[in-house]
């Protein structure tokens, strides 16, 4: 299982007050856990990613690993420790405004 | 029992004050939705317990929550608001081409008739509507596409169509307006429409009797006159009785005739409410001396209300959508503060306190009169 940190608010929305947990077939990227991210919580839908073109939100970053994988490619393999469900893939908020 | 809920949208949440037919006493509840930005919440006229609230934040982009019990709970619905065909551009600040792009809901109007059909007006400035009770939104391409789309430029707070009146005596009768735009109406149902500035007469634009261009704050209707229009400009307060096809300036003494809020009383249509903010870079009330200007002549005869107003060292903003009337017997007025205070008057604005006065800023207040 994939191990996902949601920001404060995300949680609310989603109604959930941890770690969400995630079954993820096939390859595990950003693409793909977020996929099944937004399956499992629809309410996501365009809070993380924009609804057409998929990107990420201007103000959010994807952690994992103690690295910042936001710029990396959407369908590049995440780390083994996030596959084998080590480490979580991690949603941030970005320290902006007040 | 009859009484009035106020809903209030601020910088960090929903809330929303009730009271009886009386209005001294007022049950504040909320915050609903703590920290998101809330631009705007509004009652369908058809079932009081359905709202609409439009929930915004930098970092999460656009929600819509819906409520079916009066605001007590609340659960999301669609939030996809995406242009029709190929969204092209407007203009820039710098007068460049810009594409189209979503970023927030400004303004929800439910319809008249039917509490699952919305309007919705959003920055890039367009207008949207749901059928469906907000899961599923579309756009009324008519609108950008009129001719004059690309020409169109954001106002300092972005490019928004802030304001929707529906005609209550022609469904196909619609008036928006765009800062900064202008105004515009459809007379066939949002397939259409037409730019309606002409009187309108604004320096800071190169031609300031354009067609499009003008920065449009607020217009108000009353229900029974739809023909007749009121206006605040950026500067200048107008009024149109031919629904919009000419305009004249109506300021009169008004100390500035800046501002954002205008609205109408709910049984004299002749009787108009607007709050002179100075300048359009200070954006505080003059003198410091927070009134609400009344006109019972449908404007340029203006007195100062000023009674249970603060009348030193006051200096919050009134906002566009901040203004709203009941309707009860005595009307009630209702407006809210940057500051975070919302006044009400129970007698047309002759006398006035604040219901609540510690929110977070204060974006809109609108009134249900509840029977």
């Amino acid at each position: 299982m994939i191990r996902v940190t949601l920001p404060w608010h995300l949680r609310n929305l989603a109604r959930v007050d941890s770690e969400v947990m995630l079954a993820v077939a096939g390859q595990v990227t950003q693409r793909s856990v977020l996929d099944a991210l937004e399956e499992a919580y629809p309410v996501l839908r365009g809070t993380i990613r924009d609804h057409d073109t998929a990107k990420r939100r201007p103000f959010l970053r994807f952690f994992a690993c103690e690295e910042d994988l936001s710029h990396e490619s959407p369908d590049a393999p995440l780390p083994e420790a996030v596959v084998n469900g080590k480490e979580p893939f991690m949603v941030v908020g970005a320290i902006a405004g007040g | 029992m009859s009484g009035v809920r106020v809903l209030v949208g601020t910088k960090k949440g929903a809330f929303t004050l009730e009271s009886d037919g009386k209005r001294e006493t007022w049950q504040v509840n909320g915050p609903h939705f703590g920290g998101w930005e809330i631009y705007h919440l509004k009652g369908s006229p058809a079932d009081p317990n359905r709202l609409y609230a439009s929930q915004s934040s930098g970092w999460f982009g656009q929600l819509i929550q819906r409520s079916s019990d009066g605001g007590k709970t609340w659960a999301p619905v669609g939030n996809k608001f995406t242009y029709d065909g190929v969204p092209g551009t407007h203009q820039w600040y710098d007068g460049t081409p810009h594409p189209w792009e979503f970023k927030r809901v400004w303004h929800l109007e439910p319809s008249l008739t039917n509490p699952d059909h919305v309007y919705a007006g959003v920055e890039d400035a367009a207008m949207f509507q749901t059928t469906d009770g907000g899961q599923n939104w579309s756009e009324l391409p008519g609108l950008r596409g009129h001719g004059s789309g690309a020409t169109w430029s954001p106002g300092a707070g972005g490019l928004g169509l802030h304001t929707i009146l529906l005609d209550p005596s022609n469904p196909k009768r619609m008036f928006i307006a765009i800062s900064a735009a202008g105004a515009f109406r459809t007379d066939d149902g949002g397939g259409s429409w037409k730019p309606i500035n002409q009187g309108l007469h604004s320096q800071y634009i190169p031609d300031p009797k354009a067609e499009t261009g003008h920065c449009v704050h607020r217009i108000a209707m009353h229900k029974s006159r739809p023909e007749t229009l009121y206006m605040q400009k950026h500067w200048d307060v107008l009024r149109t009785d031919n629904a919009g096809d000419s305009w004249q300036e109506v300021s009169g003494n008004l100390p500035t005739d800046f501002g954002f809020v205008i609205d109408v009383h709910a049984h004299e249509p002749e009787t108009i409410y607007v709050v002179p903010i100075k300048s359009d870079s200070e954006h505080f009330p003059p003198d410091g001396k927070l009134r609400v200007y009344r006109s019972r002549s449908g404007g340029n005869e203006w007195e100062a209300l000023t009674r249970g107003l603060p009348q030193q060292d006051c200096y919050v903003n009134v906002l566009r959508d901040a203004m709203a009337i009941d309707s009860m017997d005595s009307c009630g007025v209702y407006f809210g503060t940057t500051g975070g205070q919302v006044y009400a008057s129970t007698d047309g604005g002759d006398n006035w306190s604040a219901i609540v006065r510690d929110l977070p800023a204060v974006l809109s207040v609108e009134v249900q009169t509840l029977r």
